[in-house]
Protein backbone atom coordinates (compact mmCIF):
# COMPACT_ATOMS: atom_id res chain seq x y z
CA UNK A 1 0.00 0.00 0.00
CA UNK A 2 1.32 3.37 -0.92
CA UNK A 3 1.63 6.04 1.73
CA UNK A 4 -0.24 9.18 0.88
CA UNK A 5 1.92 12.25 1.40
CA UNK A 6 -0.05 14.97 3.13
CA UNK A 7 1.46 18.34 3.90
CA UNK A 8 0.50 18.83 7.51
CA UNK A 9 -1.02 22.19 8.32
CA UNK A 10 1.38 24.67 9.93
CA UNK A 11 -1.45 26.42 11.73
CA UNK A 12 -4.75 24.79 12.31
CA UNK A 13 -7.63 26.64 13.84
CA UNK A 14 -10.33 24.29 15.08
CA UNK A 15 -13.88 25.33 15.75
CA UNK A 16 -12.86 28.50 17.53
CA UNK A 17 -15.48 30.57 19.34
CA UNK A 18 -15.02 33.63 21.48
CA UNK A 19 -17.53 35.32 23.73
CA UNK A 20 -16.87 38.33 25.93
CA UNK A 21 -19.13 38.85 28.93
CA UNK A 22 -20.46 42.39 29.31
CA UNK A 23 -22.62 43.98 32.02
CA UNK A 24 -25.92 42.70 30.71
CA UNK A 25 -25.18 39.98 28.21
CA UNK A 26 -22.33 38.33 26.37
CA UNK A 27 -20.99 39.47 23.01
CA UNK A 28 -20.11 36.74 20.59
CA UNK A 29 -17.07 37.82 18.60
CA UNK A 30 -16.02 34.61 16.86
CA UNK A 31 -18.32 31.77 15.99
CA UNK A 32 -16.90 28.34 15.17
CA UNK A 33 -14.03 29.43 12.95
CA UNK A 34 -11.96 26.64 11.40
CA UNK A 35 -8.99 27.22 9.11
CA UNK A 36 -5.85 25.43 8.03
CA UNK A 37 -2.77 27.37 6.94
CA UNK A 38 0.01 25.56 5.11
CA UNK A 39 3.68 26.02 5.85
CA UNK A 40 5.04 29.05 4.00
CA UNK A 41 1.61 30.27 3.00
CA UNK A 42 0.53 33.91 3.15
CA UNK A 43 -3.11 34.06 4.19
CA UNK A 44 -5.00 37.32 4.44
CA UNK A 45 -7.92 37.49 6.83
CA UNK A 46 -10.23 40.07 5.32
CA UNK A 47 -13.24 41.54 7.01
CA UNK A 48 -15.04 44.75 7.94
CA UNK A 49 -13.71 46.81 10.84
CA UNK A 50 -14.69 45.46 14.24
CA UNK A 51 -15.72 42.06 12.92
CA UNK A 52 -13.41 40.14 15.23
CA UNK A 53 -10.58 39.31 12.84
CA UNK A 54 -8.10 40.98 15.14
CA UNK A 55 -9.45 38.92 18.04
CA UNK A 56 -8.95 35.82 15.93
CA UNK A 57 -5.32 36.76 15.32
CA UNK A 58 -4.78 37.46 19.02
CA UNK A 59 -6.13 34.02 19.89
CA UNK A 60 -3.88 32.36 17.32
CA UNK A 61 -0.97 34.42 18.67
CA UNK A 62 -1.64 33.12 22.18
CA UNK A 63 -2.59 36.47 23.74
CA UNK A 64 -6.25 35.55 24.27
CA UNK A 65 -7.81 32.28 25.32
CA UNK A 66 -10.73 31.16 23.19
CA UNK A 67 -14.05 30.32 24.81
CA UNK A 68 -14.18 27.06 22.92
CA UNK A 69 -12.03 25.40 20.28
CA UNK A 70 -8.29 25.31 19.92
CA UNK A 71 -5.36 26.40 17.80
CA UNK A 72 -2.61 23.97 16.85
CA UNK A 73 0.73 25.07 15.46
CA UNK A 74 2.95 22.24 14.21
CA UNK A 75 0.44 19.92 15.85
CA UNK A 76 0.85 21.47 19.29
CA UNK A 77 -1.86 23.40 21.10
CA UNK A 78 -1.15 27.11 21.54
CA UNK A 79 -1.21 28.05 25.22
CA UNK A 80 0.51 31.43 25.13
CA UNK A 81 2.74 33.70 23.09
CA UNK A 82 5.92 32.10 21.78
CA UNK A 83 9.05 33.59 20.20
CA UNK A 84 8.74 31.10 17.34
CA UNK A 85 5.82 33.14 16.08
CA UNK A 86 5.89 36.89 16.31
CA UNK A 87 3.05 39.36 16.26
CA UNK A 88 3.42 42.67 14.41
CA UNK A 89 1.04 45.33 15.68
CA UNK A 90 -0.73 48.04 13.76
CA UNK A 91 1.32 50.83 15.29
CA UNK A 92 3.12 51.73 18.49
CA UNK A 93 4.50 48.23 18.70
CA UNK A 94 8.14 49.32 18.71
CA UNK A 95 9.76 50.21 22.02
CA UNK A 96 10.12 54.00 22.02
CA UNK A 97 12.98 53.99 24.56
CA UNK A 98 15.21 51.84 22.36
CA UNK A 99 17.07 52.86 19.23
CA UNK A 100 16.57 51.04 15.92
CA UNK A 101 19.42 48.72 16.89
CA UNK A 102 18.03 48.19 20.36
CA UNK A 103 14.61 47.31 18.99
CA UNK A 104 15.90 44.86 16.41
CA UNK A 105 18.08 43.22 19.04
CA UNK A 106 15.34 43.12 21.67
CA UNK A 107 14.48 39.44 21.26
CA UNK A 108 18.10 38.33 20.88
CA UNK A 109 19.03 38.36 24.57
CA UNK A 110 19.87 34.66 24.49
CA UNK A 111 22.61 35.15 21.88
CA UNK A 112 26.23 36.16 22.32
CA UNK A 113 27.27 39.73 21.52
CA UNK A 114 28.90 38.91 18.18
CA UNK A 115 26.01 36.91 16.77
CA UNK A 116 23.60 39.48 18.10
CA UNK A 117 25.38 42.33 16.35
CA UNK A 118 25.54 40.34 13.14
CA UNK A 119 21.82 39.59 13.16
CA UNK A 120 20.94 43.18 13.97
CA UNK A 121 23.04 44.44 11.07
CA UNK A 122 21.50 41.89 8.71
CA UNK A 123 17.89 42.72 9.50
CA UNK A 124 18.41 46.46 9.70
CA UNK A 125 19.74 46.19 6.14
CA UNK A 126 17.02 43.81 4.99
CA UNK A 127 14.25 46.27 5.86
CA UNK A 128 16.17 49.23 4.48
CA UNK A 129 17.00 51.05 7.70
CA UNK A 130 20.78 51.17 7.26
CA UNK A 131 22.15 54.45 8.55
CA UNK A 132 19.38 54.75 11.15
CA UNK A 133 20.84 52.29 13.67
CA UNK A 134 21.13 54.74 16.53
CA UNK A 135 17.96 56.69 15.82
CA UNK A 136 14.98 56.55 18.20
CA UNK A 137 11.55 55.55 16.81
CA UNK A 138 10.16 59.01 17.59
CA UNK A 139 12.36 60.38 14.81
CA UNK A 140 11.23 57.79 12.24
CA UNK A 141 8.30 58.05 9.84
CA UNK A 142 5.32 55.73 10.18
CA UNK A 143 6.54 53.47 7.39
CA UNK A 144 10.01 53.24 8.91
CA UNK A 145 8.53 52.29 12.27
CA UNK A 146 6.65 49.43 10.64
CA UNK A 147 9.83 48.30 8.87
CA UNK A 148 11.55 48.39 12.24
CA UNK A 149 8.86 46.26 13.83
CA UNK A 150 9.08 43.73 11.00
CA UNK A 151 12.89 43.63 11.41
CA UNK A 152 12.53 43.07 15.15
CA UNK A 153 10.15 40.20 14.43
CA UNK A 154 12.34 38.58 11.76
CA UNK A 155 15.53 38.89 13.85
CA UNK A 156 14.43 36.08 16.20
CA UNK A 157 13.88 33.87 13.15
CA UNK A 158 10.26 32.91 13.83
CA UNK A 159 8.49 30.52 11.50
CA UNK A 160 5.15 32.28 11.69
CA UNK A 161 4.38 36.00 11.50
CA UNK A 162 1.07 37.50 12.58
CA UNK A 163 0.47 40.89 11.07
CA UNK A 164 -2.47 42.83 12.46
CA UNK A 165 -3.29 45.55 9.92
CA UNK A 166 0.39 46.49 9.95
CA UNK A 167 0.04 49.16 7.27
CA UNK A 168 -3.36 50.46 8.36
CA UNK A 169 -2.05 53.73 9.76
CA UNK A 170 0.17 54.60 6.78
CA UNK A 171 -0.63 56.86 3.85
CA UNK A 172 -1.67 55.12 0.64
CA UNK A 173 1.64 55.53 -1.19
CA UNK A 174 3.71 54.25 1.72
CA UNK A 175 1.26 51.39 2.07
CA UNK A 176 1.88 50.28 -1.52
CA UNK A 177 5.64 50.47 -1.02
CA UNK A 178 5.39 48.48 2.20
CA UNK A 179 3.38 45.75 0.51
CA UNK A 180 6.00 45.18 -2.14
CA UNK A 181 8.65 45.34 0.58
CA UNK A 182 6.82 42.63 2.50
CA UNK A 183 6.72 40.45 -0.60
CA UNK A 184 10.41 41.06 -1.19
CA UNK A 185 11.24 40.15 2.42
CA UNK A 186 9.03 37.09 2.12
CA UNK A 187 11.09 35.89 -0.84
CA UNK A 188 14.25 36.29 1.25
CA UNK A 189 12.83 34.68 4.39
CA UNK A 190 10.26 31.99 3.89
CA UNK A 191 7.69 32.43 6.62
CA UNK A 192 4.11 31.42 7.21
CA UNK A 193 2.19 34.67 7.39
CA UNK A 194 -1.27 35.46 8.72
CA UNK A 195 -2.17 38.96 7.69
CA UNK A 196 -5.28 40.70 9.00
CA UNK A 197 -6.62 43.53 6.88
CA UNK A 198 -9.81 45.34 5.98
CA UNK A 199 -8.33 46.47 2.66
CA UNK A 200 -9.56 44.37 -0.26
CA UNK A 201 -6.81 45.50 -2.64
CA UNK A 202 -4.17 44.75 -0.05
CA UNK A 203 -5.41 41.19 0.31
CA UNK A 204 -5.44 40.56 -3.47
CA UNK A 205 -1.95 42.02 -3.82
CA UNK A 206 -0.40 39.97 -1.02
CA UNK A 207 -2.23 36.75 -0.31
CA UNK A 208 -2.02 33.20 -1.55
CA UNK A 209 -5.50 32.81 -0.12
CA UNK A 210 -7.97 35.37 1.21
CA UNK A 211 -10.25 34.35 4.05
CA UNK A 212 -13.35 36.54 3.99
CA UNK A 213 -14.95 37.06 7.39
CA UNK A 214 -18.54 38.06 8.08
CA UNK A 215 -19.60 40.86 10.40
CA UNK A 216 -19.78 40.04 14.10
CA UNK A 217 -19.89 37.30 15.24
CA UNK A 218 -17.18 36.54 12.74
CA UNK A 219 -17.50 33.38 10.73
CA UNK A 220 -15.65 32.45 7.56
CA UNK A 221 -17.84 33.39 4.60
CA UNK A 222 -15.58 32.19 1.89
CA UNK A 223 -11.96 31.42 1.09
CA UNK A 224 -10.69 32.80 -2.22
CA UNK A 225 -7.50 31.52 -3.77
CA UNK A 226 -5.45 34.26 -5.43
CA UNK A 227 -3.97 32.40 -8.38
CA UNK A 228 -1.92 35.23 -9.85
CA UNK A 229 1.85 34.80 -9.92
CA UNK A 230 4.10 37.48 -8.42
CA UNK A 231 4.81 40.23 -9.37
CA UNK A 232 1.13 40.85 -9.70
CA UNK A 233 -0.23 43.14 -12.37
CA UNK A 234 -2.80 45.32 -10.67
CA UNK A 235 -4.61 46.03 -13.92
CA UNK A 236 -4.80 42.46 -15.20
CA UNK A 237 -8.30 41.07 -15.81
CA UNK A 238 -7.70 38.29 -13.28
CA UNK A 239 -6.71 40.77 -10.57
CA UNK A 240 -9.83 42.80 -11.22
CA UNK A 241 -12.02 39.71 -11.34
CA UNK A 242 -10.72 38.46 -7.99
CA UNK A 243 -11.10 41.87 -6.47
CA UNK A 244 -14.68 42.02 -7.67
CA UNK A 245 -15.41 38.65 -6.12
CA UNK A 246 -14.13 39.92 -2.79
CA UNK A 247 -16.03 43.20 -3.08
CA UNK A 248 -19.19 41.25 -3.61
CA UNK A 249 -18.43 38.84 -0.81
CA UNK A 250 -17.91 41.74 1.60
CA UNK A 251 -21.15 43.19 0.33
CA UNK A 252 -19.95 46.39 -1.26
CA UNK A 253 -21.06 48.05 -4.45
CA UNK A 254 -18.44 48.58 -7.16
CA UNK A 255 -19.32 52.17 -7.79
CA UNK A 256 -19.23 55.15 -5.52
CA UNK B 1 13.69 91.05 25.68
CA UNK B 2 12.13 87.79 26.89
CA UNK B 3 15.31 86.91 28.72
CA UNK B 4 15.27 90.21 30.55
CA UNK B 5 11.68 89.83 31.73
CA UNK B 6 12.34 87.58 34.76
CA UNK B 7 15.28 89.76 35.78
CA UNK B 8 13.30 92.97 35.61
CA UNK B 9 10.45 91.40 37.60
CA UNK B 10 12.93 90.38 40.30
CA UNK B 11 14.48 93.86 40.26
CA UNK B 12 11.07 95.49 40.73
CA UNK B 13 10.27 93.12 43.60
CA UNK B 14 13.60 93.90 45.30
CA UNK B 15 12.97 97.62 44.93
CA UNK B 16 9.47 97.35 46.40
CA UNK B 17 10.85 95.21 49.23
CA UNK B 18 13.60 97.76 49.89
CA UNK B 19 11.17 100.72 50.00
CA UNK B 20 8.61 98.83 52.08
CA UNK B 21 11.26 97.84 54.61
CA UNK B 22 12.26 101.50 55.00
CA UNK B 23 8.71 102.57 55.77
CA UNK B 24 8.12 100.04 58.56
CA UNK B 25 8.02 101.25 62.16
CA UNK B 26 9.22 98.18 64.07
CA UNK B 27 12.53 97.94 62.20
CA UNK B 28 12.46 94.14 62.57
CA UNK B 29 11.86 93.34 58.93
CA UNK B 30 15.17 93.33 57.03
CA UNK B 31 15.75 94.99 53.66
CA UNK B 32 17.53 93.11 50.84
CA UNK B 33 20.92 94.59 51.70
CA UNK B 34 20.66 93.49 55.31
CA UNK B 35 19.76 89.97 54.12
CA UNK B 36 22.80 89.99 51.87
CA UNK B 37 25.07 91.03 54.73
CA UNK B 38 23.39 88.36 56.89
CA UNK B 39 24.34 85.78 54.28
CA UNK B 40 27.89 87.15 54.35
CA UNK B 41 27.99 86.84 58.13
CA UNK B 42 26.81 83.20 57.97
CA UNK B 43 29.37 82.49 55.31
CA UNK B 44 32.21 83.98 57.36
CA UNK B 45 31.32 81.92 60.42
CA UNK B 46 31.18 78.76 58.32
CA UNK B 47 27.57 78.27 59.36
CA UNK B 48 26.11 78.57 55.88
CA UNK B 49 28.12 75.69 54.44
CA UNK B 50 27.57 73.62 57.58
CA UNK B 51 23.80 74.07 57.56
CA UNK B 52 23.41 73.57 53.82
CA UNK B 53 25.41 70.36 53.99
CA UNK B 54 23.40 69.16 57.00
CA UNK B 55 20.11 69.74 55.17
CA UNK B 56 21.31 68.17 51.93
CA UNK B 57 22.67 65.18 53.84
CA UNK B 58 19.26 64.47 55.36
CA UNK B 59 17.39 64.99 52.11
CA UNK B 60 19.80 62.78 50.20
CA UNK B 61 19.44 59.86 52.59
CA UNK B 62 15.70 60.13 53.16
CA UNK B 63 14.99 60.62 49.47
CA UNK B 64 17.33 57.91 48.20
CA UNK B 65 15.97 55.37 50.69
CA UNK B 66 12.47 56.22 49.49
CA UNK B 67 13.43 55.95 45.81
CA UNK B 68 15.13 52.57 46.08
CA UNK B 69 12.30 51.06 48.11
CA UNK B 70 9.20 52.80 46.73
CA UNK B 71 9.85 52.30 43.02
CA UNK B 72 10.42 48.54 43.08
CA UNK B 73 7.50 48.14 45.48
CA UNK B 74 5.23 50.32 43.33
CA UNK B 75 6.22 48.47 40.16
CA UNK B 76 5.51 45.12 41.82
CA UNK B 77 2.18 46.30 43.22
CA UNK B 78 1.23 47.65 39.83
CA UNK B 79 2.20 44.41 38.16
CA UNK B 80 0.65 41.99 40.65
CA UNK B 81 -2.71 43.65 40.73
CA UNK B 82 -3.92 41.68 43.77
CA UNK B 83 -1.11 43.05 45.90
CA UNK B 84 -1.97 46.52 44.70
CA UNK B 85 -5.64 46.04 45.49
CA UNK B 86 -4.82 44.74 48.95
CA UNK B 87 -2.55 47.65 49.85
CA UNK B 88 -4.30 50.45 48.02
CA UNK B 89 -6.82 51.41 50.77
CA UNK B 90 -4.00 51.63 53.30
CA UNK B 91 -1.90 53.78 50.95
CA UNK B 92 -4.84 56.05 50.26
CA UNK B 93 -5.45 56.43 54.01
CA UNK B 94 -1.83 57.28 54.77
CA UNK B 95 -1.34 59.62 51.85
CA UNK B 96 -3.42 62.59 53.06
CA UNK B 97 -1.57 62.59 56.40
CA UNK B 98 0.99 65.37 56.21
CA UNK B 99 4.52 64.11 56.83
CA UNK B 100 4.73 66.81 59.51
CA UNK B 101 2.06 65.03 61.52
CA UNK B 102 4.60 62.25 61.95
CA UNK B 103 7.09 64.53 63.74
CA UNK B 104 6.10 63.51 67.30
CA UNK B 105 6.15 59.82 66.42
CA UNK B 106 9.45 60.03 64.62
CA UNK B 107 11.00 61.77 67.66
CA UNK B 108 9.46 59.09 69.87
CA UNK B 109 11.00 56.34 67.76
CA UNK B 110 14.31 57.85 66.81
CA UNK B 111 14.92 60.63 69.31
CA UNK B 112 16.00 64.16 68.35
CA UNK B 113 18.58 63.84 65.58
CA UNK B 114 19.33 63.05 61.98
CA UNK B 115 17.47 59.75 61.88
CA UNK B 116 14.19 61.36 62.88
CA UNK B 117 14.54 63.95 60.12
CA UNK B 118 15.58 61.34 57.56
CA UNK B 119 12.60 59.22 58.50
CA UNK B 120 10.24 62.15 57.89
CA UNK B 121 11.75 62.85 54.50
CA UNK B 122 11.56 59.17 53.65
CA UNK B 123 7.86 59.10 54.53
CA UNK B 124 7.15 62.24 52.55
CA UNK B 125 8.71 60.84 49.36
CA UNK B 126 7.86 57.17 49.80
CA UNK B 127 4.07 57.21 49.58
CA UNK B 128 3.70 59.42 46.50
CA UNK B 129 6.43 57.43 44.73
CA UNK B 130 4.75 54.08 45.45
CA UNK B 131 1.42 55.36 44.16
CA UNK B 132 3.03 56.94 41.08
CA UNK B 133 4.95 53.75 40.23
CA UNK B 134 1.78 51.68 40.63
CA UNK B 135 -0.16 53.95 38.30
CA UNK B 136 2.69 54.11 35.81
CA UNK B 137 2.62 50.31 35.45
CA UNK B 138 -1.12 50.44 34.87
CA UNK B 139 -0.53 52.92 32.04
CA UNK B 140 1.95 50.78 30.12
CA UNK B 141 0.28 50.07 26.74
CA UNK B 142 -0.94 46.49 26.25
CA UNK B 143 0.79 46.40 22.87
CA UNK B 144 4.22 46.83 24.47
CA UNK B 145 3.52 44.22 27.15
CA UNK B 146 2.36 41.74 24.53
CA UNK B 147 5.39 42.47 22.37
CA UNK B 148 7.64 41.82 25.37
CA UNK B 149 5.86 38.57 26.21
CA UNK B 150 5.95 37.49 22.59
CA UNK B 151 9.75 37.48 22.64
CA UNK B 152 9.67 35.06 25.53
CA UNK B 153 10.67 37.40 28.37
CA UNK B 154 10.41 35.99 31.88
CA UNK B 155 8.52 38.10 34.42
CA UNK B 156 11.62 39.68 36.00
CA UNK B 157 13.01 40.50 32.56
CA UNK B 158 9.68 41.90 31.43
CA UNK B 159 9.62 44.11 34.51
CA UNK B 160 13.15 45.37 33.88
CA UNK B 161 13.18 45.59 30.08
CA UNK B 162 9.63 46.68 29.27
CA UNK B 163 7.64 47.85 32.27
CA UNK B 164 10.35 49.94 33.92
CA UNK B 165 11.46 51.79 30.76
CA UNK B 166 7.85 52.25 29.66
CA UNK B 167 6.96 53.71 33.06
CA UNK B 168 10.12 55.79 33.39
CA UNK B 169 8.87 59.09 31.93
CA UNK B 170 6.00 59.08 34.41
CA UNK B 171 8.33 58.01 37.20
CA UNK B 172 10.68 60.91 36.50
CA UNK B 173 7.80 63.35 36.93
CA UNK B 174 6.98 61.71 40.26
CA UNK B 175 10.66 61.81 41.27
CA UNK B 176 10.74 65.50 40.55
CA UNK B 177 7.61 66.25 42.54
CA UNK B 178 8.69 64.13 45.50
CA UNK B 179 12.15 65.70 45.60
CA UNK B 180 10.38 69.06 45.89
CA UNK B 181 8.26 67.70 48.74
CA UNK B 182 11.35 66.21 50.43
CA UNK B 183 13.02 69.61 50.35
CA UNK B 184 9.92 71.22 51.86
CA UNK B 185 9.79 68.64 54.61
CA UNK B 186 13.45 68.79 55.60
CA UNK B 187 13.08 72.45 56.52
CA UNK B 188 10.05 71.71 58.68
CA UNK B 189 11.68 68.67 60.26
CA UNK B 190 14.79 70.68 61.15
CA UNK B 191 12.71 73.28 62.94
CA UNK B 192 11.73 70.67 65.49
CA UNK B 193 13.75 67.48 65.36
CA UNK B 194 17.39 68.59 65.06
CA UNK B 195 19.89 71.32 65.93
CA UNK B 196 21.39 72.08 62.56
CA UNK B 197 20.35 72.70 58.98
CA UNK B 198 18.57 75.54 57.21
CA UNK B 199 15.27 74.90 59.00
CA UNK B 200 17.04 75.08 62.35
CA UNK B 201 18.78 78.28 61.22
CA UNK B 202 15.43 79.98 60.63
CA UNK B 203 13.95 79.06 63.99
CA UNK B 204 17.21 79.70 65.82
CA UNK B 205 17.76 83.12 64.24
CA UNK B 206 14.31 84.21 65.32
CA UNK B 207 14.54 82.78 68.84
CA UNK B 208 18.04 84.08 69.46
CA UNK B 209 17.38 87.79 69.21
CA UNK B 210 14.93 88.35 66.38
CA UNK B 211 17.61 88.16 63.69
CA UNK B 212 15.15 88.41 60.83
CA UNK B 213 17.97 89.18 58.39
CA UNK B 214 19.25 85.65 59.04
CA UNK B 215 15.70 84.24 58.84
CA UNK B 216 15.25 85.66 55.37
CA UNK B 217 18.81 84.68 54.41
CA UNK B 218 17.89 81.09 55.33
CA UNK B 219 14.72 81.34 53.23
CA UNK B 220 16.66 82.63 50.24
CA UNK B 221 19.12 79.74 50.50
CA UNK B 222 16.26 77.23 50.70
CA UNK B 223 14.74 78.72 47.58
CA UNK B 224 18.02 78.71 45.66
CA UNK B 225 18.88 75.12 46.56
CA UNK B 226 15.35 73.95 45.72
CA UNK B 227 15.74 75.60 42.34
CA UNK B 228 19.05 73.84 41.71
CA UNK B 229 17.66 70.44 42.75
CA UNK B 230 14.68 70.82 40.43
CA UNK B 231 16.85 71.97 37.53
CA UNK B 232 19.09 68.96 38.11
CA UNK B 233 16.28 66.42 37.98
CA UNK B 234 14.76 68.15 34.96
CA UNK B 235 17.90 67.31 33.03
CA UNK B 236 16.76 63.68 33.15
CA UNK B 237 13.67 64.53 31.12
CA UNK B 238 15.90 65.66 28.28
CA UNK B 239 17.51 62.24 27.85
CA UNK B 240 16.86 60.79 24.41
CA UNK B 241 15.62 57.46 25.71
CA UNK B 242 13.00 59.34 27.76
CA UNK B 243 11.94 62.19 25.54
CA UNK B 244 9.26 60.10 23.81
CA UNK B 245 7.26 60.19 27.03
CA UNK B 246 6.86 63.97 27.17
CA UNK B 247 5.05 64.77 23.93
CA UNK B 248 7.04 66.06 21.01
Amino acid sequence: MGVRVVTPAKVSIRDLSMRFPTDRSTIEVLSSVSLEVKDGELVCILGPSGCGKSTLLNVVGGFLKPTTGEVLIDGQAVTGPDPRRIFVFQERGVFPWLTVEGNVGFGLFRLGAAERAERIAHYVKLVGLSGFESVYPQELSGGMKQRLEVARALAVNPDVLFLDEPFGALDSITRLVMRSELLRIRRAEKKTILFVTHDIDESVQLADRVVVMSTRPATIRRIVEIDIPHPRDLSSPRYIALRDILFEEIGLAHKI
Amino acid sequence: MKRLLPFSATAVLLAVWFLAARRQTSGLFPNPLQVLSGLGELLRHGLLAKYVIASLFRVTWGYLLAVVTAIPLGLLLGWYRRGGQALNPLLQLLRPISPLAWIPISILWFGVGDVAAIFLIFLASFLPLVVAAMNAVGNVPTTLLRAGRNFGLSNPRLLRNVILPAALPQLIVALRISLGVAWLVVVAAEMIAVNSGLGFLIVDARNAGNRYDLVVAGMVMIGLIGLVLDAGIRQLEKMKALRWGYGS
